[in-house]
């Protein structure tokens, strides 16, 4: 454990030396992750980074990232429910896909579309875990192909080691762990635990997903994991992103109906 | 010196640094830790004693677990060798408890009631940070070498990084668990708002309002009643039926 600390503590000052966000309310746990999000760009051979959170039972939601187009990198993984990130997430390690034109990229087809038409021609995935559990991925894409070397695969995982570190401090602000709580949790029902306020806003946008899901189980008749599935299909064939359908149902403009298959 | 072979001595500092196991046990641990404590060195009895969130010292674990004993331990979260050790992060070594009542006026005489000569406390320290102490107690005074402080040193050490990383990950774990609690239920939540919404065709802020309303009106939790809104919405009717329908 020692032996990562240099590593770790190089990390977190990159990240401390990047300009804090202009957005006053991106301050906070989200505001770390954005600088964080641009120092790996800058540190490793990268043009872009992201950072989702994700949930073993299919919450999914970008947390920060380095420019808008990366944003919509790790989103278009949520309505295709492919990529790298999700592939890393499920697996617990590393994905490393250092050319997307390759043969070996083509268990995700319509991602790989999706990135290489957004202009990325590699992409590497790392999770975000701590033991058995897992938080999310963080994400770095490249303009041109070409693998990561070892060295910047371990600057990577630090990165992801500092990820995991800046989220759970944001939510240990929200409930703290004591020294002997660690070892003896008492659940305390009147203290739900409740998500980080930055990063709260920073999922905004994915919550509205998760607000047509309820509508569509309603309007369809169907389960919410059947609701799901068929936004993302909706999604897919109006060549859409989830997010688009999803505030088209919210706002009112579309309606599923029982019978569209 | 130090009363054991080598090999022993090293199995003893192999087995108090094997933290990182799936069902480690805290109380356990620390009570091998004292156990080894008092094989290694030449003393009566060993006890251990963490602080608490407030930095209170509490009594862990000993060797020996005769009732007055314990009571020696407990005692010292308000003075005693253990406290003066935790507090300047110096090894108390070879006190002569038939000399200490003026320094600890209420455990020197229990201890020396006890028939105990000499004490010896030991910081559980890494680095600036002290999380404990290790308390030893002689039947005569001065049997303490600097070989056996320097074991007892070494002991406490390799058990306080132990117990340091134990703590941190089980920290992050905890963490971890609350961060994606906390998300599953803000996602129930919003697949709530969305279904009621539709139910009876408002927008979602007034079906949060709908369901903040009767949570708050038959004391349930928000995220509980959204939940049932969502796999069993027939138990809540006069919330999931549409009025009029």
């Amino acid at each position: 454990m020692s032996g990562s600390e240099p590593r770790l503590a190089k990390v977190r000052a990159l990240v401390a030396a990047e300009p804090a966000p202009d957005d006053v309310g991106a301050l906070g746990t989200v505001g770390l992750l954005e600088q964080l999000c641009r120092a790996a760009v800058r540190a490793l051979p990268a043009d872009g980074a992201g950072i989702s959170v994700m949930t073993a039972n299919g919450v999914r939601g970008v947390a920060a990232a380095s420019d808008p187009a990366c944003v919509a990198l790790e989103e278009v993984q949520f309505t295709l429910g492919e990529g790298p990130s999700v592939d890393a997430f499920a697996w617990r390690r590393p994905v490393l896909a250092p050319d997307l034109g390759a043969a070996s990229s083509s268990r995700w087809p319509a991602y790989r579309t999706a990135a290489q038409q957004a202009g990325y021609c590699a992409a590497f995935a790392f999770p975000l875990q701590v033991g058995a559990a897992r938080l999310g991925v963080l994400s770095i894409q490249r303009r041109s192909a070409g693998e990561l070397s070892s060295e910047a695969v371990v600057q990577a995982l630090t990165f992801a080691q500092v990820t995991v570190e800046t989220l759970l401090d944001g939510q240990e602000r929200t409930l703290p762990v004591t020294a002997l709580t660690a070892f003896a949790p008492t659940p305390d029902p009147a203290r739900d635990p409740t998500l980080d306020p930055t990063l709260d806003r920073a999922l905004g946008s994915q919550f509205t997903v998760y607000q047509a899901q309820g509508m569509a189980m309603v309007d369809l008749g169907v389960s919410l994991a059947d609701a799901m599935a068929r936004l993302q299909a909706h999604a897919y064939a109006s060549n859409r992103t989830l997010h688009e359908i999803a505030r088209d149902i919210v706002a009112g403009r579309l309606r599923l109906e029982p019978d569209t298959p | 010196m130090p009363t054991v072979s080598r090999e022993r001595l090293a199995e003893v500092f192999v087995e108090v640094a094997d933290t990182l196991v799936a069902d480690f046990d805290l109380i356990e641990f620390l009570g091998t830790v004292t156990a080894r404590a008092a094989e290694l060195v030449d003393v009566a009895a060993v006890g251990l004693l963490l602080a608490d969130s407030n930095g209170q010292l509490q009594f862990m674990a000993a060797s020996d677990e005769r009732t007055r004993l314990l009571e020696l331990f407990q005692l010292q979260h308000r003075e005693g060798p253990c406290l003066d050790s935790f507090t300047s992060g110096i090894p108390v070594v070879n006190a002569d408890l038939r000399r200490a009542a003026g320094r600890w006026p209420v455990f020197a005489p229990h201890a020396t009631g006890l028939g105990f000569r000499s004490v010896h406390a030991i910081p559980l320290r890494l680095r600036d940070r002290v999380i404990g102490a290790l308390n030893l107690f002689g039947t005569d005074t001065g049997n303490l070498g600097p070989d056996d402080v320097r074991v007892v040193q070494a002991l406490a050490d390799v058990a306080t990084i132990g117990l340091l990383q134990e703590q941190t990950i089980h920290r992050a774990e905890i963490l971890t668990e609350q961060l994606q609690g906390a998300l599953n239920s803000r996602v129930v939540i919003e697949q709530a708002k969305g279904a009621l919404a539709r139910t009876h065709d408002v927008d979602v802020d007034q079906a949060f309002e709908l369901l903040r309303r009767y949570a708050r009106n038959h004391n349930r939790k928000l995220v509980d009643l959204a939940h049932t809104v969502l796999v069993d919405p027939t138990s809540v009717p006069d919330l999931t039926q549409r009025l009029g329908a």
